[in-house]
């Protein structure tokens, strides 16, 4: 098989849009093998025994954050955890300097969550050690679109062919733009569904097509992908009402039935029930939530994994 | 500098292959109570060679006998060592080995780093009773306390070696060749 000859040489995974089919092939299918070690009585390997990794959340997260410990601690990585509170950045301490600091502290990878897109790559640039992307600002979030991926395969048994549908704020969402990028890359159709408001113009320059009714978004999907109403954006008014926001765009169980028979539900959490999910889908049939969270360890660790054997600045 | 490989001679040809593997499945019904026995192969070909002896096994004795595969990269000592990560497969054992005895398969013992890795990989799924070495080529040089228990055939060999066995199951063949490594 070709993919066997593949081999992983890039020292960050910033983003999903350098990746090639090929690469995002070989993360996945090495994800596979990561999800057997999750389901012995001894959920331990000892791959990344004396490598340190650090965890550099400038910005609030539960899921990710200790998705990435989970994972790191399930291949025996020692890892620390930096949070935005009470960070010499708080201080006014550069970025920079941060990452120089940080770098003399010889990590082996650096997994870093930052407000500002761009954060990582300067990272990247500035330090030997591999850095991943997990979350800069609304650019991208690779794993989550990893691990996205990697539960639509499992279902589905593959990417290319399928219609997946993306509802919700797709203009501040990094989760959408990861997603779109691996999406249409593996060959799959994307359309995308919101509020005017909340909608790039020019999105379908990304290769997607746009829909601006939830029912149109979803008709004959394979998969559904929720996303989650940012409240705090509510005072920027891109929607006039919570209560008008779940009318229009909430998905309940009706609604659902616009998709394929065999839908998957998704959503990268958190969940915020009753404005852009009902509960009766997010605990339904159809619902894969769950899975995804399960996955991102299994991703994670494949990440993980290829960045810890390149030595050398990548390329 | 690109190292190519030259067959130098054949060690074993098919006839050969199956009257040893015949033997040590012998052997090891021979040594153990085979009612809680599992062979267990290292990717990549201690599979097939698994695969054949529980057959031998299952003819002998008339009950099935389990077969699982492990892949050991994730247990490797050099690591941190090689240029880039080597693809991990997946591991599978059909059965809890507590308490059962492992026949671990391989096709060539030469280091022991291998088997070393596999062992530690083995008690992360739990603690058999007991385990053994089955190997077919032995080719000395080992660089850890490791021995097999039942080897298929003693083999003298330089470190510029290699030792490949070949089985119909993956390679279309069942021999196993010794071929020089040249640096041209």
């Amino acid at each position: 098989m070709a993919r066997d000859t593949v081999r992983w040489s890039r020292k960050d995974l910033l983003g999903i849009a350098e990746l090639s089919p090929a690469e995002i092939e070989l993360i996945l299918d090495t994800a596979e093998t990561f999800r057997e070690v999750g389901e012995r009585p001894i959920k331990k390997v000892p791959t990344l025994r004396g490598k340190t990794v650090l965890n550099l959340f400038f910005e609030a997260s539960t899921r990710t954050r200790s998705s990435f410990e989970i994972a790191e601690k399930r291949l025996s990585a020692d890892n620390l955890n930096f949070s935005a509170s009470g960070s010499a950045l708080e201080k006014g301490e550069s970025l920079v300097d941060t990452a120089l600091n940080l770098q003399a502290m010889a990590p082996d990878l650096i997994v870093i969550r930052h407000r500002y897109p761009g954060a990582p790559h300067m990272l990247a640039r500035r330090l030997k050690a591999g850095v991943i992307n997990a979350g800069d600002g609304a650019h991208e979030h690779p794993t989550q679109a990893l691990l996205d991926a990697y539960t639509i395969r499992r279902h589905k048994g593959r990417l290319a062919g399928l219609k997946v549908a993306i509802v919700g704020d797709i203009e501040h969402s990094r989760v959408v733009r990861s997603n779109i990028h691996l999406l249409t890359k593996m060959g799959a159709q994307v359309t995308v569904a919101g509020p005017r408001t909340m909608m790039p113009v020019e999105i379908e320059k990304m290769g997607v097509t746009a829909a601006y009714t939830l029912e149109e978004g979803i008709r004959d999907a394979d998969v559904v992908m929720m996303l989650r109403v940012q409240l705090e954006r509510q005072a920027r008014m891109a929607f006039p009402s919570i209560k008008e926001y779940f009318r229009l765009f909430g998905l309940n169980a009706e609604r659902l039935k616009a998709a394929k028979e065999d839908v998957i539900l998704m959503h990268p959490g958190p969940m915020n029930r009753g404005v852009e999910i009902a509960s009766e889908v997010a605990d339904g049939p159809y619902s894969v939530i769950l899975e995804q969270v399960t996955h991102g360890v299994s991703v994670r660790m494949a990440v993980l994994y290829l960045l810890s054997g390149v030595h050398e600045e990548g390329g | 500098m690109a190292k190519t490989l030259t067959p130098k001679t054949t060690i074993l040809d098919a006839k050969q292959m199956a009257r040893i593997i015949r033997r040590m499945a012998g052997e090891i019904v021979e040594r153990s109570d085979s009612s809680d026995l599992v062979l267990v192969g290292i990717r990549t070909r201690g599979v097939p060679l698994a695969e054949l002896l529980a057959q031998e096994i299952e003819r002998m004795e008339g009950h099935p006998v389990p077969r699982g595969m492990l892949d050991i990269t994730l247990y490797r000592d050099d690591l941190s060592t090689i240029a880039h990560q080597p693809q991990v497969k997946e591991s599978h054992l059909p059965v809890p080995i507590d308490d059962c005895l492992v026949v671990l398969c391989d096709d060539v013992l030469y280091t022991g780093r291998t088997v070393r890795a596999a062992l530690d990989h083995l008690v992360d799924y739990g603690r058999p009773r007991a385990v053994r070495l089955a190997v077919l080529i032995d080719r000395g040089h080992r660089e850890l306390p490791i021995q097999a228990d039942v080897v298929g055939k003693t083999v003298p060999t330089s470190r510029d070696e290699v030792v490949e066995v070949s089985f119909q199951a993956t390679d279309g063949a069942d021999q196993v060749r010794i071929m020089e490594r040249s640096t041209r």
